[in-house]
């Protein structure tokens, strides 16, 4: 325990926006990974254990592609539409089959899927640590912002997790397409006698989900390092995440984000050996005084 | 009063045995726990093979903390994500006593279970109150804080490198658990009379009460159980068993390692229940077998192994949608009637 270094850092601006604007990118790319999650549960009522999978691959998909094209954007475009597609094929070929399973049955799909997975991705890419390497268009001069200092590229990245949350939330208020997603969580017979395809549905949101961990995995690609198995430790933490939140929220899945980054980042100075611990912790004072997470519902 | 109300429960699903079948049934069981002590404790005359008997041990270890997994899971329904906390639990609690205090092997044994149980009815009366995945979430988020808390309190568990120097194994009522057959005898011993003792509490009116609670809790809270009390009950003595997992991991290896708290563990157990089948009670058992078994060939084999075994899970998954063992008692029910029919 170091509680000199937290307080410390609280009294200096400068350690403050460090800190923060950190905070603020773990939270970011755990709110897209944990959006896909969310989402996922609250339509087709599947905890997709293998998400973190597709956090792996797009991060994976974005490096190569960067390296063959060299553009930043494509690089990022194939990092969520790879995950997409992928998903989509994953949901219509193997989740679809055990929905109406028992739950273990379908945590036992998705663990296979982990195992098989993290072996692809070491025999495409080898085992070893890769890095994509940062893009020449974000290699400038970092910003200082009250003595704090902040990459441009953590700019884009919180802005382009936002930008996702925001669509994504009025997508699914305000559309057609997500009044239908709704109403299939809701009730999925209702809909399917409508006259509308929930299969496709489902496999629309799977697919969704998927890509948004994809662009979460490419955005991650330049700032961390890759290796199979990497999707782990984003998967348990965005669970907690949408835990917190309350499953099937999307409000709760980013204030959920956003408070397990700023843990991460000022629990490293104060707690260095337990940060994790203080995550796993703020996640049982949750659970049990509001055991549907800050903004869940009762689930039906 | 638990035991009376189970009893009246028991009733109610119109499950009341006679005295003497039950009677007759539990001799049953402890003919059949004693045979198979007496195969296994055989093996090291039959075959001298030392790999053998390791694989034995192993088996024991993750046998009790699968079968009482499935205590949890297959009677009660509740679906722990934690349950490798207890197993890593008693590892480190046994190790640790033994390690510091230098007491004989039969109290750290007690004091190990002593400590399991309180930490058990801790979490447990946090956890049993909420339902299903939140369940399943709450176990796993303490399971975790085990876990870190086991890396983090360094000076007291070695941190990430475990428990090392290994755990000192004096002898005690003529037992040398130094010897490795002797390591091997106690091993299964331990093995048979826990599940003897599970097996007693599944057949139990307890045992009834739990299956009652999984299938409609509403019902059995109506019939006058009180729910919450027996969960938290299975719950206490699930994790003890698992922690004699744990002990007998701890000697095995000599030591304590940060791996045997992750969650891994838990996921493991679920995996060995799902591979066995959670009907039966030796399903979890056959399980065990199964996967130390293929874990041992595959990763003798080649370097993919996740991608094996994810195939085998995805077979029986998808492809039988049971387990080995729930699979095979269906399929000789089946079998049963069709004869039935015939004659």
């Amino acid at each position: 325990m170091d509680l000199d270094a937290l307080t410390g850092c609280l009294a200096s601006s400068a350690c403050l926006v460090t800190q923060t604007t950190s905070g603020l990118i773990i939270g970011m790319l755990l709110f897209l990974v944990a959006v896909g999650l969310t989402l996922i549960f609250g339509v087709l009522k599947v905890v997709n254990f293998s998400h973190g999978a597709f956090y792996m691959f797009g991060a994976y998909f974005a490096m190569t592609a960067y390296q063959l094209t060299g553009s930043f954007a494509l690089a990022m475009l194939c990092g969520a539409a790879g995950t997409a597609i992928l998903g989509l094929v994953f949901e219509r070929v193997f989740m679809s089959r055990v929905y109406g399973a028992d739950v273990l049955m379908q945590l036992l799909v998705c663990y296979a899927f982990v195992l098989i997975f993290d072996d692809v991705v070491r025999m495409i890419w080898g085992p070893e640590f890769k890095s994509m390497g940062m893009p020449a268009a974000f290699q400038v001069v970092p910003l200082f912002i009250a003595g704090g200092v902040v990459p441009p590229y953590y700019l884009l990245l919180i802005g382009v997790a936002l930008a996702a949350a925001l669509v994504l939330g009025l997508g699914l208020a305000r559309t057609r397409i997500g009044k239908v997603i709704r109403a299939a969580a809701h009730n999925p017979g209702m809909v399917s006698a409508l006259g509308i395809n929930t299969g496709l549905i489902y496999g629309g949101v799977f697919a969704l989900g998927g890509g948004l961990a994809g662009l979460a995995g490419a955005l991650a690609a330049p700032v961390r390092s890759l290796t199979p198995g990497m999707g782990f430790s984003v998967l348990i933490e965005s669970f907690i995440v949408t835990v917190i939140g309350g499953m099937g929220s999307i409000l709760g899945a980013l204030i959920g984000a956003l408070l397990i980054g700023l843990i991460r980042s000022f629990g490293s100075l104060g707690f260095p050996l337990f940060t994790e611990g203080l995550m796993y912790l703020f996640m049982v004072i949750v659970l049990v005084s509001r055991p549907t997470g800050l903004f869940g519902r009762e689930v039906a | 009063m638990t035991e009376l109300k189970a009893g009246r429960g028991g009733e109610a699903l119109g499950i009341s045995r006679t005295g003497a079948r039950s009677q007759r049934s539990r001799y049953g069981d402890v003919l059949i726990a004693l045979a198979a002590f007496v195969v296994l404790a055989s093996l090291p005359l039959l075959f001298g093979s030392k790999a053998l008997l390791d694989f034995v041990i192993r088996c024991s270890a993750f046998g009790l903390f699968a079968t009482s997994l499935n205590l949890l899971v297959g009677y009660t329904g509740l679906t722990s994500f934690g349950h490798g906390m207890f197993f890593g639990l008693g590892a480190y609690g046994y190790g640790l006593i033994m390690q510091r205090t230098g007491v004989p092997i039969p109290i750290a044994f007690v004091a190990t279970l002593v400590i399991t149980a309180v930490v058990a009815t801790v979490i447990g009366a946090i956890c049993v109150r909420l339902k299903e995945i939140y369940f399943a979430f709450v176990t796993l988020a303490f399971q975790m804080l085990i876990h870190s808390t086991i890396l983090s309190w360094a000076s007291l568990t070695g941190g990430d490198q475990g428990l090392r120097g290994g755990i000192p194994r004096p002898a005690f009522f003529g037992i040398d658990l130094s010897n490795h057959v002797h390591l091997y005898i106690t091993s299964c011993a331990l093995l048979v009379i826990g599940l003897l003792l599970m097996r007693q509490i599944t057949q139990s009116p307890f045992g009834y009460t739990l299956r009652m609670i999984r299938d409609n809790a509403t019902r059995a809270s109506f019939v006058g159980i009180d729910v919450w009390r027996a969960k938290l009950t299975i719950f206490v003595l699930a994790a003890l068993f698992a922690s004699v997992g744990g002990i007998i991991m701890a000697l095995f290896v000599s030591g304590a390692y940060p791996e045997f708290a992750y969650w891994t563990i838990s996921g493991e157990g679920i995996f060995i229940n799902m591979l066995g089948g959670v009907t039966t009670f030796l399903g979890p058992m056959v399980g065990t077998v199964l996967l130390l078994i293929l874990n041992d060939t595959v990763t003798r084999l080649t370097e993919y192994y996740g991608i094996v075994l994810g195939i085998v899970i995805l077979f029986f998954a998808i492809g039988l949608r049971k387990g080995l063992m729930d699979f095979a008692v269906e399929w000789y029910k089946q079998r049963r009637d069709s004869e039935k029919e015939r004659g």
